[in-house]
């Protein structure tokens, strides 16, 4: 009777390596945002031009919301040439590129802008309510806004320019008025 | 004082009274209406929020115990929140709408996240489960029969301490 329980102990173990194994397997950063498929929270900015921002105006566009920081290297010195590109390749097609500079200090961000030569338009958060009202936890992120004014996409990291065209591409082919 | 500058004296003050009523009146209405902003809102009232939310940008630490600028403006958020009427449940609840039960320290008892507050519940029943089962078995099995002493030994042992004595 007991030598036939004594399998038992090893046993036990498997469940608790197999939770582990699946957790280390998971990639921390990859959190799941809550806010795909929602209608994006509106907001109101000024950007460092001093030009007033409002989401709702841009209804009907494509919108590519960049949340950045200029100490964030590498990966906002990595995307930032792309999105300078894929912003020109497509803004006379509807496609509107916001840039939005969190816990940054103005200095440098504006520098970072300058260095970069972004030509679309960026604007601080102040107080981070944007951050929050975009689920951000950390930078770069990046969400796609349709014509209808909702998140279809977001993503974490470095963004090159074939995920652009491939997340931006299905959004243009929505008719103008359609919503989901 | 004549009889008309009594009469527009107190025609003055009617009106003065009525005013500063009307005045009372309409600032009692805005400090009742749910988005007043001015509710003060103590030092406590954020920490109880912020210590239950995870700092974004950290690891392991709330939202109430990180010197981080995003923490910083997270609580500014919470302060904000409550100072226009909201209850703390739904402060939470504003953050878990944009990101998800993962902003919240302790996991939500329900779903797979249930499994947390169980499992060490169901090991700590299954251990003592385990120790009683093994400390009766020890129990029984330690009081065994005492060997049978023959004629001879029982003998040898009265000889024995016979000697001692």
């Amino acid at each position: 009777m007991r030598r036939g329980w004594r399998w038992l102990v090893p046993l036990a173990a498997v469940p608790v390596l197999t939770l582990l194994a699946y957790g280390f397997a998971l990639n921390p950063r990859d959190v799941p945002s809550p806010l795909v498929g929602r209608p994006a929270a509106s907001f109101a900015l000024t950007s460092f031009d001093g030009a007033r921002l409002q989401l709702s105006e841009l209804r009907g566009k494509v919108v590519v919301v960049n949340f950045w920081a200029s100490w964030c290297y590498p990966a906002c010195y990595e995307e930032a040439p792309a999105l300078e590109r894929s912003w020109r390749a497509y803004r006379d097609r509807g496609v509107v590129v916001l840039g939005v500079a969190i816990q940054d200090k103005d200095e440098a961000a504006r520098k970072f802008i300058d260095d970069f030569r972004l030509s679309f338009a960026n604007a601080p958060d102040p107080g981070g309510k944007i951050s929050v009202d975009y689920g951000v936890y950390g930078v770069p992120e990046t969400f796609f806004i349709d014509r209808a004014g909702r998140i279809r996409a977001k993503h974490v990291g470095a963004l090159s320019d074939q995920m652009f065209v491939q997340t931006v591409e299905p959004l243009l082919a929505e008719a103008p008025g359609a919503t989901r | 004082m004549d009889l008309t500058t009594a009469t527009s004296v107190r025609r003055v003050s009617v009106l003065l009274a009525a005013l500063l009523l009307l005045a009372t009146a309409l600032a009692t209405a805005q400090s009742a209406g749910p988005a007043a902003g001015a509710k003060p809102v103590s030092e406590q009232e954020v920490y109880e929020v912020a210590a239950q939310l995870r700092c974004v940008v950290c690891q392991t630490l709330s939202v109430a115990d990180s010197p981080s600028e995003m923490a910083g403006q997270m609580r500014g958020i919470v302060r904000e929140h409550l100072a226009a009427g909201e209850t703390p449940a739904q402060v939470r609840q504003y953050f878990v709408d944009r990101y998800g039960d993962w902003i919240l320290l302790a996991p939500p008892r329900r779903g797979f996240t249930l499994l947390v507050w169980l499992a060490p519940l169901v090991a700590v029943l299954a251990g003592v489960a385990v120790v009683a089962f093994r400390v009766s078995r020890w129990t029984r099995g330690r009081r065994p029969t005492p060997p049978p002493v023959d004629a001879a030994m029982r003998e040898r042992i009265q000889r024995e301490l016979e000697r001692e004595a």
